[in-house]
């Protein structure tokens, strides 16, 4: 780890002036991702914004009948809420699907919104890697590629967004709201992660001298018919080859809102308006997913090692979807999959 | 190019197992190395030092945590549980004698780890059975394969407590 400097900020207006003051400052709240990345020598911070401590830790219900959900929220705090059990359990799913218990006792929600590719290129700086050092080229693009993306790519980076929570708040139509020098804002979690495109060294929208306060929930939580599926290399601890979060709502075994969302497949979680319209007034049936599931994939392509992933995201889809018809959604536990 | 001055050493209190610690570190000090390097408490493991292992696991206000990835001056002022600290006066935490029953460790190295974890682990109270029991220790590896054992230790404390 390099040195650097630390303060720690009294509230949010500190910590945007804070930022402000130093352009090679970085807030720090759990520490699990960027203290990782310090050690590796990727994140060289000059100074760490500790947020920790600001009371940005309320889950309060919106006047629409939504949750508005603090940024520094503990992972584990979210997944065990009452109100996340009950009205958005894939939400409380998909976030017990990911890391250790440990680590969620540690995450925030506004860090799990801003953690950065597990590309083993990204973390080794003796290779070349758009994302950690613009210009260097990309070297898992024709290098060990397994478990990159095969959708949204550019010709600049094929990294994927690591996040299980960010997969579900974007079935779920979720907004995150942003505080900044020049005021208050917010936008869709859609909208928050970029595509590489040429600039994959940008993970999100994020501003440099922003702070994420809080994420908000629509009231809509497709509490009966919803699963999050991850499939990974071993049962528990793993990131995502591919995950899908997917919400129905059902009259009899006739779809009317549908929410489909992957993960550990592009570079932000991968949604289409368009499969999941394919879905609404369609029965519920296994032939109808595969069509959906069709066009989310479309597009699709693969590197050398990462070709399983097209198939494997397709069976996953049709997966998921059976069990948010039967209201039998993945277990994180038992591991058995319906 | 980051600012290579070296800052002042912050001044830091934290309650250890119960004891006022009172000490000056550098901010890049994790809680890990503060405990084993600075307060002598070498239960505590450096596997991964990552996050990736669980070896590093103790309680920080009753949570289980990875103290290789916080820092010890963002932890001023929290009360640390380790190891060294689970024993009552003279006698074993329930969890310490159902892994020693249960022989839930060969070389141990993994096992202050594993048993803050699951000291935080039933206080949390969300295990029921076996299969929840392994998916919320998963963030503790064992690479003499205990497993088995570690979760019969687990199951005999849960059934006591
Ligand atoms: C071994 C291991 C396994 C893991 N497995 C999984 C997994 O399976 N699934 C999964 O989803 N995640 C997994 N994770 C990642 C984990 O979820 C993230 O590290 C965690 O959510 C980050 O939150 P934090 O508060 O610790 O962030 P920090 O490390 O404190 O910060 C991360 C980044 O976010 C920025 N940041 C933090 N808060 C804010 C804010 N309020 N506004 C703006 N910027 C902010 C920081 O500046 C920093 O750049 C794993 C991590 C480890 C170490
Ligand atoms: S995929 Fe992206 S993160 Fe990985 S080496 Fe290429 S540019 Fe870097
Ligand atoms: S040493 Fe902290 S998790 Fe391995
Ligand atoms: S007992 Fe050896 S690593 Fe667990």
């Amino acid at each position: 780890m390099n040195n650097f400097q630390y303060s720690r900020a009294s509230d949010v207006a500190d910590a945007i002036r804070l930022l402000a003051a130093d352009p090679g400052a970085k807030l720090i709240a759990g520490g699990t991702n960027l203290i990782d990345l310090m050690k590796e020598n990727v994140e060289r911070p000059s100074r760490l914004i500790d947020i920790s401590r600001l009371p940005l830790r309320e889950v309060e219900e919106t006047p629409d009948g939504g949750l508005r959900i603090g940024a520094l929220v503990p992972n584990s705090d979210l997944a065990y809420h009452p109100l996340i059990e009950q009205r958005y359990p894939l939400l409380a799913s998909a976030i017990l699907a990911g890391a250790s218990a440990q680590l969620r006792n540690m995450a925030s929600v506004g860090g799990n919104l801003m953690q950065r590719t597990r590309c083993s290129y990204f973390y080794d700086t003796t290779t070349p890697c758009n994302k950690r050092s613009p210009g260097t080229g990309c070297s898992a693009m024709d290098g060990l590629n397994r478990n990159h993306a095969i959708l949204g790519t550019s010709n600049s980076c094929i990294a994927t967004n690591p996040s299980d929570m960010s997969v579900a708040l974007a079935a779920l139509g979720a907004l995150v709201h942003i505080a900044g020098p020049s005021g208050l804002r917010t936008i869709a979690l859609t909208d928050f992660h970029r595509l590489p495109e040429d600039k994959p060294h940008l993970d999100t929208n994020l501003g440099s001298g922003e702070i994420i306060t809080a994420i908000e929930l629509p009231p809509h939580g497709f509490a009966r018919n919803y699963s999050y599926l991850k499939i990974r290399d071993r049962l528990s601890y793993a990131f995502a080859l591919v995950s899908v979060a997917a919400a129905l709502e059902l009259e009899g075994n006739a779809i009317g809102e549908a929410r489909l969302a992957l993960g550990g497949v592009a570079h932000k979680p991968w949604r289409s308006l368009g499969a999941e319209a394919a879905l609404r007034g369609q029965a519920a049936t296994p032939d109808h997913f595969g069509r959906a599931a069709d066009l989310l994939l479309q597009g699709a392509t693969a590197r050398s090692h990462n070709g399983f992933k097209i198939e494997l995201a397709r069976r996953a889809v049709v997966r998921t979807l059976m069990q948010a018809t039967s209201a039998t959604p993945q277990s994180q536990a038992h591991k058995k999959i319906a | 190019m980051a600012d290579m001055t070296i800052p002042e050493r912050i001044p830091i209190n934290l309650v250890v197992n119960g004891e006022r610690r009172a000490l000056e570190v550098v901010p890049w000090t994790t809680l890990l190395d503060a405990l084993r390097d600075r307060l002598e408490l070498t239960g505590t493991k450096k596997g991964c030092d990552h996050g990736q292992c669980g070896a590093c696991t103790v309680l920080i206000d009753g949570r289980r945590v990875n103290s290789c990835l916080t820092l010890a001056v963002m932890k001023d002022g929290a009360e640390i549980t380790t190891i060294e600290g689970l024993a009552g006066d003279g006698a074993l935490h329930p969890l310490q004698q159902a892994f020693i029953d249960h022989d839930a460790f060969q070389c141990g190295y993994c096992t202050p780890g594993q048993i803050c974890s699951a000291a935080g682990l039933v206080a949390e109270g969300r295990a029921r059975d076996a299969d929840e029991i392994r998916e919320l220790m998963s963030g503790n590896l064992c690479r003499c394969g205990a497993y088995p054992n570690i979760v019969a230790a687990i199951e005999q404390a849960m059934s006591r407590s």
